[in-house]
């Protein structure tokens, strides 16, 4: 027993050495999911973002369908990006609100003109409060909110073409 | 000269513009007028992570996001929220990650316990070492 102690250490160094380097090789995830998955969505009344959409309240997305709530902004690349899968969503029957983020209305309404408008509503956050209260740490995420004005889902960062089947079997299973 | 004058027009550049146009929200960069109250919203504001620069506290970032969370923070402290409320109210959006405070969660009682049992496995190897002696 007393000739095996002498191993410890070294057992212990490779112990370490094993752990800080699968640490290190392992890739950084620097995603951070809201905690609010699963709770019922925080209630807000947002202004009108947009010269032709209405305003945005939490009342206004459980409306007994599940929907899509899209944080975007105006001045954000990758929400460009996202765009066209946002447009294929709406087209295969959808229900987009979204909220946009620290923006301003002329701003929205080039964005929307330019990259299409596949909302229903739009809200304005002009100092991320309810950015901050959904728990959503960036632009763009979209959550699945279903009927009852739950938090079903979250996605996070653009939506690229093989997120939008993801997506739709998240809307079809909050149903 | 013409390296000075690169370093002269350098200076004359605009600066970048941030994500957004949008003036920065009211109590992003302004400090509450109570000193006490700036006081305690520094306090929390220096411990509540950035979500955007992730090493930084929110204090510390100049993210726009990081600015709209001082100015929440400022205008719940002023109106008479208690700082580890708001930490409370963080904590359950983006879960402990976001604060710098250690929790009393049990995933981190190891941690709590850790110097507790190195300091007895010490004190056994010293009661050990000292009747050894004793013997010989």
């Amino acid at each position: 027993m007393r000739k095996m102690l002498i191993w410890l250490p070294l057992v212990l160094f490779l112990g370490f050495f094993g752990l800080f380097a699968s640490g290190l090789l392992k890739p950084d995830d620097r995603l951070i999911t809201s905690k609010m998955v699963g709770k019922p969505l925080p209630a807000f009344a947002l202004p009108a973002a947009s010269s032709d959409r209405p305003a945005l309240t939490s009342a206004d997305l459980a409306t007994g369908t599940p929907r899509l709530l899209n944080i975007f902004a105006s001045w954000c690349v990758p929400c460009a990006a996202e765009a066209p899968q946002l447009m294929a969503l709406r087209q295969a029957g959808v229900e987009i609100d979204a909220i946009a983020i620290r923006d301003a209305r002329a701003d929205v309404d080039r964005f929307l003109a330019r990259y299409g408008n596949p909302y229903a509503r739009i809200g304005l956050d002009a100092r991320s409060a309810v950015q901050i209260a959904l728990g959503s740490s960036g632009v763009p995420e979209t959550f699945v909110i279903d009927g009852k004005g739950r938090i079903a889902y979250q996605h996070i960062g653009d939506i690229r073409a093989d997120d939008v089947p993801i997506i739709l079997d998240r809307l079809k299973s909050a149903q | 000269m013409r390296v000075l004058l690169a370093l002269l027009l350098l200076l004359a550049s605009a600066p970048v513009p941030a994500q957004t146009a949008l003036p920065p929200a009211p109590y992003a960069d302004r400090q509450i007028d109570d000193p006490a109250l700036e006081k305690k919203a520094r306090a929390l504001m220096e411990t509540i992570r950035c979500l955007t620069c992730q090493s930084q506290s929110i204090a510390d970032s100049n993210a726009s996001m990081a600015a709209d969370m001082r100015s929440e923070i400022r205008q719940r402290v002023m109106a008479g929220e208690q700082p580890e409320h708001i930490r409370a109210w963080l904590i359950e959006r983006y879960g402990d990650w976001v604060s710098y405070e250690p929790t009393a969660n049990p995933i981190v009682w190891p941690l709590w316990g850790a110097p507790i049992v190195l300091l007895v496995l010490g004190l056994l190897l010293l009661r050990g070492r000292i009747r050894k002696g004793k013997r010989s």
